[in-house]
């Protein structure tokens, strides 16, 4: 065979079995071509708690309750709820005309199931859970939770953002937990279009026709959830200068996360509207081993603390403008109820030769400190960077570790000396969202073996912790604890909070209805 | 020839057997855990080890890599741990824009450089020839991605005359699919260009010593006529040569021109799946490539009794 027949014969065989769709120009049109902040390469969201599979959830599922821009809990498929006088009953309603993608009808029992599904993977519902004696459905549209004690908090996980509750149909929703779903079948304002899904470059989204949205106005993740477009397309663009180039020439119409660099090219654009979308920013946490020295001495930790200046870690990842970001010196997120400083004395100190002396003084030897850092994720790798100054500038003895994220994550389960392979400080990013209560702040724990990475062991911790799960319906009492807890985080100082920058997103200006919500999702949102 | 090709494709078997291991072997030592990224953050140890379980990632070395050898045999390159889909059509998924990005690279490099290194050797010390290797020399020093930025600023950011980036697939029209390829093409064949006109241009000048040019010449044969047909046809076997090694420096490149370019192709496949240690993936895509680069030497092989014919097998 000749080359030329050969070479033809391949790309003819190529086009004629592997063809894609294409995107006539009056589809252009109804369809939002999304980046998305990454690769969508699970569907379930209780499986994994990846943000853009929770993300592609939002369009495909509904949720009982959900999230106003103010943070309170709204109705979303319940009709509303009942609770009984001793608090230990509460009864959900659904909407009438709530029908799945595969045209059953939404009831009562599929919400039991996914109720209990999720709450195998919750971690705040496994927190809520003793309390619970059972969920069972009434009847179609009506399920009950069934008290050990009144437990108002129930309402706040039904309804979070941060790991939420979606329904599935009973059939998808009774497999195990820790088992990935097949089947993408929900009640959501959009269908998973599974033919073209293609991991790691396209997914694809057709509306609903036969949602029913709520009533009321669209409120952050309450309120109306009106599919406005066809089709959302997202293409995965992995490399940053080509998702802002195909910005600026309107090859896309949404950058759900534009690198923080590329924002001046992006505003420069005629075109583009770059906005803060998400109500919640991102907040930066560097976080000690415990277990091994140097930081097992909870006054190095401090020293560390001391020499510490948040301005230098946000200017570093957003940018010079104050705008971008924002200092935050307390372990909850900054402009919630919980929201404090008390005890952050440490932390505002801001001084590396006050930072020296606390060193000196708190024993600190010459023991090597191991930061591993993740070089494939820009903005925690850029936190990382500026505490290796830090930490040089406090004349400690550094070894810096790049790596990939994957590998990170495995080396930062290691509880061994940093001599065989264990380490002593990483990075890592959260939402603002996952900060906010002490139930939801992971970061916080201090339960020892089974508390996260570093593994902290401060029991008063977790007794307010506890305290705060029984009281914290109290705006006072809940208040007075988070003050107690951030005064003991800080004195223990297993982590430090690095405070907070906005990460905006990029939309066509020939897109319209976006709204601030506390994740990114598209219903209400059009294109003129 | 024919038992020789027979024995050559046989002798891919254990070639492809060492491979499996090899990548086996690797990814199995390699630090990372699928079930880790798969729990998240807020998971709890007991979380990852139910997940690790449910992968079938707790089951001993052996037993994991008989069970996939297994598979293999049976044409099946197993499921992704992370989309549930079969490798196979991951792999399906994304091999024409790759196949595509391969063969108009190949077509644009071999256009290019073939008579850029013979229009060299042919003016060989004068400016023509300094500025051909001065080209090779720049091709070869400049990155890819650079060569692909750069092509992107000009050609779509300034001009508007081609898309940033993105791939259209060859039965939605040949001109579209075109339009997507030319600007990753050049990006990737640069090298590939400058290795070609080297190669070309040395193997020239060798040939062109030769007493039979000697003797073309003194029979009056034409210039074009002593370069293409008498000089390049014996000169072609370092060039072909050549031509295969550089599929591998193709299959490398295009990791990269895959993601500057976002085509949604195999080697973006391969990174994505790394980063994620999607090992079922990596596995199936890495013994696809080492098959195809088995495959392609062997045609080399073939293609030199085409153009040397004192060459037996």
């Amino acid at each position: 065979m000749e080359r030329r027949t050969f070479l033809g014969g391949a790309a003819g065989a190529a086009a004629a079995g592997f063809a894609a769709p294409a995107l006539s120009q009056g589809s252009v049109a109804r369809t939002l071509r999304v980046i998305p902040q990454a690769n969508l390469t699970s569907l379930d969201p209780v499986w994994t708690t990846a943000v853009v599979t929770r993300n592609n959830a939002f369009m495909i599922y509904d949720q009982l309750c959900a999230q106003d821009a103010a943070g309170e809990i709204k109705p979303q498929m319940a009709e509303g709820w009942d609770v009984s006088q001793d608090g230990l009953t509460w009864i959900f309603t659904l909407r009438d005309g709530l029908f799945f993608h595969d045209g059953e009808k939404v009831l009562a029992k599929d919400c039991v199931a996914s109720i209990d599904r999720w709450r195998k993977r919750d971690p705040f519902m496994q927190v809520l859970w003793p309390n619970v004696a059972a969920v069972e459905a009434m009847d179609d549209r009506k399920f009950r939770f069934r008290l050990h004690k009144p437990t108002p908090l129930i309402l706040m996980a039904l309804g979070q953002t941060q790991f939420p509750c979606f329904i599935m149909p009973e059939r998808i929703a009774q497999t195990d937990a820790f088992q990935q779903i097949r089947d993408t079948v929900g009640s959501g304002p959009f269908k998973f279009v599974r033919d073209e899904w293609n991991p790691g470059q396209r997914a694809v989204w057709a509306k609903n026709e036969r949602y029913v949205p709520r009533q009321e106005a669209v409120d952050g993740l309450a309120g109306g959830r009106v599919p406005k477009i066809d089709r959302i397309e997202w293409t995965i663009i992995t490399d940053p200068a080509t998702s802002g180039n195909a910005m600026a020439q309107g090859e896309q119409d949404y950058w759900e996360y534009p690198l923080h660099d590329l924002l001046p090219m992006l505003r420069r654009s005629r075109g583009v509207v770059v906005e803060q979308r998400l109500l919640d920013g991102t907040y930066g946490v560097c976080r000690f081993n415990t277990l091994q020295p140097p930081f097992n001495n909870p006054a190095i930790r401090r020293a560390v603390a001391m020499a510490v200046d948040q301005r230098d870690y946000l200017r570093a990842v957003a940018g010079d403008d104050p705008a971008g970001w924002g200092v935050c010196e307390g372990v909850f997120t900054c402009g919630t109820a919980l929201a404090n400083e008390v005890g952050s004395d440490a932390l505002k100190t801001h001084n590396i030769e006050r930072a020296k002396q606390a060193l000196a003084a708190a024993g600190y030897n010459g023991e090597k400190v191991v930061l591993i850092a993740p070089g494939d994720y820009p903005q925690i790798n850029t936190l990382s960077l500026v505490t290796a100054d830090v930490i040089r500038r406090l004349g400690m003895n550094l070894e810096f570790v790049s790596a990939d994220w994957g590998t990170v994550i495995q080396r930062r389960a290691s509880k061994e000396p940093v001599e065989r392979g264990g380490w002593s400080i990483f990075h890592t990013t959260s939402s603002g969202q996952s900060l906010s209560l002490p139930v939801f702040n992971l970061f916080l724990r201090a339960n020892g073996p089974n508390a996260w990475f570093g593994w902290p062991d401060v029991p008063e911790v977790e007794r307010l912790r506890a305290e705060w799960v029984e009281k914290g319906g109290d705006p006072a009492e809940s208040k007075r604890i988070a003050e107690a807890l951030n005064r003991e985080a800080m004195q223990s100082m297993y982590y430090i909070p690095l405070g907070f920058y906005w990460q905006p997103s990029a939309w066509a200006r020939n897109v319209t209805g976006v709204f601030r919500a506390p994740a990114t999702v598209f219903w209400n949102i059009g294109k003129s | 020839m024919f038992a020789y090709v027979v024995r050559r494709v046989l002798a891919t078997i254990p070639v492809m057997a060492i491979v499996a291991l090899f990548v086996f072997s690797l990814l199995y030592i390699a630090p990372g855990d699928p079930a880790a990224v798969i729990a998240g953050d807020q998971a709890t140890p007991e979380d990852v080890e139910r997940i690790r379980q449910s992968l079938g990632l707790d089951r001993p070395y052996l037993v994991r890599f008989g069970s996939w050898v297994f598979d293999i045999l049976r044409g099946d390159l197993g499921v992704s741990i992370f989309t549930n889909l079969p490798v196979l059509t991951m792999i399906q998924q994304r091999v024409e824009p790759t196949l595509s990005l391969m063969v108009v690279t190949l077509i644009l490099a071999i256009t290019i450089a073939v008579p850029m290194g013979v229009v060299a050797a042919w003016k060989v010390g004068t400016w023509v020839d300094n500025f051909v290797m001065s080209f090779a020399v720049l091709s070869f020093s400049v990155p890819v991605f650079v060569v692909g930025y750069l092509l992107a600023y000009i050609f779509a950011l300034e001009l508007d005359w081609l898309p940033v980036q993105g791939y259209t697939s060859i039965s939605q029209g040949v001109g579209p699919w075109l339009e997507n390829l030319i600007l990753p093409a050049i990006a990737l064949g640069s090298v590939y260009i400058a290795l070609i006109a080297r190669i070309t241009r040395a193997s020239m000048l060798e040939v062109l010593q030769q007493d039979y040019i000697r003797t073309a010449r003194a029979k009056g044969a034409g210039q074009r006529s002593i370069l293409f047909l008498h000089a390049l046809k014996n000169a072609a076997v370092p060039i072909v040569t050549v031509i295969g090694i550089g599929v591998a420096l193709l299959i490398g490149g295009a990791v990269v021109t895959e993601s500057v370019f976002a085509i949604p192709g195999l080697g973006r496949l391969t990174v994505d799946a790394i980063l994620r240690r999607d090992y079922p993936v990596i596995q199936g895509v890495v013994l696809l490539f080492s098959f195809v680069y088995v495959l392609v030497n062997l045609v080399i092989d073939l293609l030199y009794t085409l153009f040397d014919p004192r060459i037996r097998y």
